[in-house]
């Protein structure tokens, strides 16, 4: 018998209750990452890619509200978990790293306060020892003249500078799990490049799973292991990543991987998805994919059941490419 | 690497001094402070001990002697008290008046803003809506009634001042504080799980500050004003301690007799001491604020 995945996320629903109607912000949606693992999370603007991240972490905040679903973490049912222990948890266990590196640093704070403060927030260490593991998270990393750095501002470090400081103080409390909101679309490709080779290093070296949010199909051909794709809240497909890429069978991930530039398809037009992502208030039963796809048919009209095709593979679609 | 080599707070004085009359003002209001600490060591009397006035010294205009020989340079009022050590004496309280209510309402308004933006729902209606009201009210008549009720004393005034101004800092720093709040490393605090109070007074506080010091450098010039004007109404300190609103008032009847000075010194202090206020609070706004930076 194999050991339970880390993250096992089961049928999660979240949902906004605004005064204009209730916002299926995520519905139902499962996933698994496992130990040391990297899951890439795939979706468009809006898709509900972020809010899952935020509801493993407990971090929605009024309206909205997780209505149902389970979140087992290492075990433990995050969602009937009180205030204090979600607490314990967050920032310790599960850490997280955000998408807009010049706005995730506080700008009057030095760097050594705020990763100490980040380790002292969990271990009952001195500030010595906690300082010595700031440094220790810098060089992990890639950050050269730590001690110099340690003592250094925001507003000293360039975009890619500021990543690597997110990414230290998510490191510094050795984490089961780092989930990563699109950390690298605000920066340009060469330190793109450098920051997923480290965070794969890293969490390779140290045993730490990943859930990479991005809407950036390249960066997860590169860097995943399992892939999962949401569209409008909803999960829509899920495997490892060489299949799904090679053989999507969602119309959706089919073309999510159409839009991207290739080299083979020079010169002539890309393919794009026509339409637009549906409005998340307005969303009947159904598949939510329905009124911009190729293969909709009436039987569209209710909600596909979730289905195996492959080993591994899973998928939500009436009609799945073969 | 290093974004500028002299530190931010080099950087800060080198653009306040660019401003010429900001610099008179702040070497004004210098003066004015060190006046006002140094009071009862340069004055050439002690102005609230009676038995060192002299009635028949009553009403001395500007550079006459006493019986004595002693020179008043600015003169005496109606109880023969220096007019000189009297303003000097005035400064002291109006200062000491105006910066504590200040740093006072500033704590209270600081608090109750930030407690309101971080946690919203129904604590911040109800905080925002007492200061609504509170705002609502003139602060002259607030503070009137307030030292009514309370009766006369430096302690009373300040509280009647700190009453009046806590609501403007608190409107300012949630505003300040409200558009902090939704920004990453807030939310980046959060998901380390930092307790609420460090979140809010460590991370969150420091970012609100730049607008609340110019707001708290032009607050200390309303509240000194204020004041004044209590006291020149006969509300705010007691006759044998006069600030420089009640040496305006002691002369005021005399005014039109001829002997101006009376009136004129201590309103020429005041008037200096809230100019020299507002030049450095008006250089400020312009040095804190990255809209109006070259």
């Amino acid at each position: 018998m194999t050991e339970s995945p880390l993250l096992q996320v089961e049928g999660l629903r979240m949902h906004f209750f605004t005064k204009a109607g209730i916002v299926k912000a995520v519905d139902d949606v499962s996933f698994t990452v496992g130990r040391g693992e990297i899951l890439g999370l795939v979706g468009e603007s809006g898709s509900g890619k972020s809010m899952t991240g935020y509801s493993v972490l407990g971090l929605i905040d009024p309206p909205g509200r997780i209505v149902d679903g389970r979140i087992l973490f290492d075990g433990t049912d995050l969602t009937r978990l009180d205030a204090a222990a979600w607490r314990r948890i967050r920032g310790n266990r599960i850490a997280m790293i955000f998408q807009d590196p010049m706005m995730t640093l506080n700008p009057v704070l030095r760097i050594d306060t705020q990763i100490v403060e980040a380790v002292r927030a969990h271990a009952d260490v001195s500030r010595e020892t906690a300082l010595s593991r700031a440094r220790e998270a810098l060089v992990r990393v890639g950050i050269a003249s730590p001690d110099e750095r340690l003592r250094a501002y925001p507003h000293q470090f360039s975009g890619g500078m500021r990543q690597r400081v997110a990414i230290a103080i998510a490191l510094v409390n050795s984490p089961d799990l780092i989930i990563a909101d699109e950390p690298t679309t605000a920066l340009d490709v060469t330190i793109q490049g450098q920051i997923l080779f480290e965070m794969q290093k890293v969490c390779r070296e140290s045993g730490t799973a990943l859930i990479w949010i991005t809407h950036d199909l390249s960066v997860i051909a590169g860097l995943a292991d399992e892939v999962c794709v949401m569209y409008a809240g909803r999960f829509v497909e899920s495997g490892p990543v060489a299949d799904v890429l090679v053989r999507p069978m969602h119309p959706y991930t089919r073309g999510l991987i159409d839009s991207v530039p290739s080299r083979n398809a020079r010169g002539r037009p890309l393919h794009q998805i026509p339409g637009m992502t549906p409005s998340l208030l307005q969303l009947g039963s159904g598949c939510a994919f329905r009124e911009r796809c190729a293969s909709a048919s009436r039987q569209c009209g209710e909600s596909p059941p979730l289905r195996e095709p492959a080993p591994r593979r899973k998928l939500r679609c009436f009609h799945p490419a073969p | 690497m290093s974004y500028s080599s002299d530190g931010p707070w080099a950087r800060f004085r080198a653009d306040f001094a660019e401003s010429r009359l900001a610099m008179i003002g702040l070497a004004l209001l210098t003066m004015v402070i060190v006046i006002g600490l140094l009071a009862p060591v340069i004055s050439p009397q002690n102005p609230y001990d009676l038995a060192q006035l002299d009635v028949m010294d009553s009403k001395l205009a500007p550079g006459e002697n006493s019986a004595e020989g002693k020179t008043y340079w600015l003169g005496t009022d109606d109880q023969g008290r220096d007019m000189l050590s009297g303003i000097f004496y005035g400064l002291r309280i109006s200062l000491g008046v105006g910066i504590a209510s200040t740093v006072l309402a500033l704590a209270a308004g600081l608090v109750l803003g930030l407690v309101a933006a971080y946690f919203g729902g129904w604590v911040d209606t109800l905080i925002m809506r007492i200061v609504d009201i509170q705002l609502s009210f003139p602060a002259i008549l607030i503070a009137l009634i307030l030292l009514a009720v309370l009766g006369q004393g430096v302690d009373k005034i300040v509280i009647a001042l700190v009453t009046v101004q806590w609501a403007y800092y608190a409107r300012t720093v949630r505003s300040a504080a409200l558009v902090e709040r939704q920004k990453e490393y807030i939310e980046a605090a959060r998901v380390l799980a930092l307790k609420q109070g460090r979140i809010v007074f460590r991370h969150l506080l420091p970012n609100c500050l730049p607008p609340l010091i110019v707001v708290a450098t032009v607050q200390v010039a309303h509240a000194i004003a204020l004041e004044a004007t209590l006291s020149f109404l006969g509300l705010g300190l007691p006759i044998t301690e006069p600030s420089l609103g009640l040496l305006i008032s002691n002369g005021f009847q005399y005014l039109l007799s001829g002997k101006y000075w009376i009136s004129f010194y201590p309103g020429l202090a005041l008037l200096l001491t809230i100019m020299a206020i507002n030049l450095v609070a008006d250089q400020l706004r312009d040095v804190l604020n990255p809209r109006l930076r070259k």
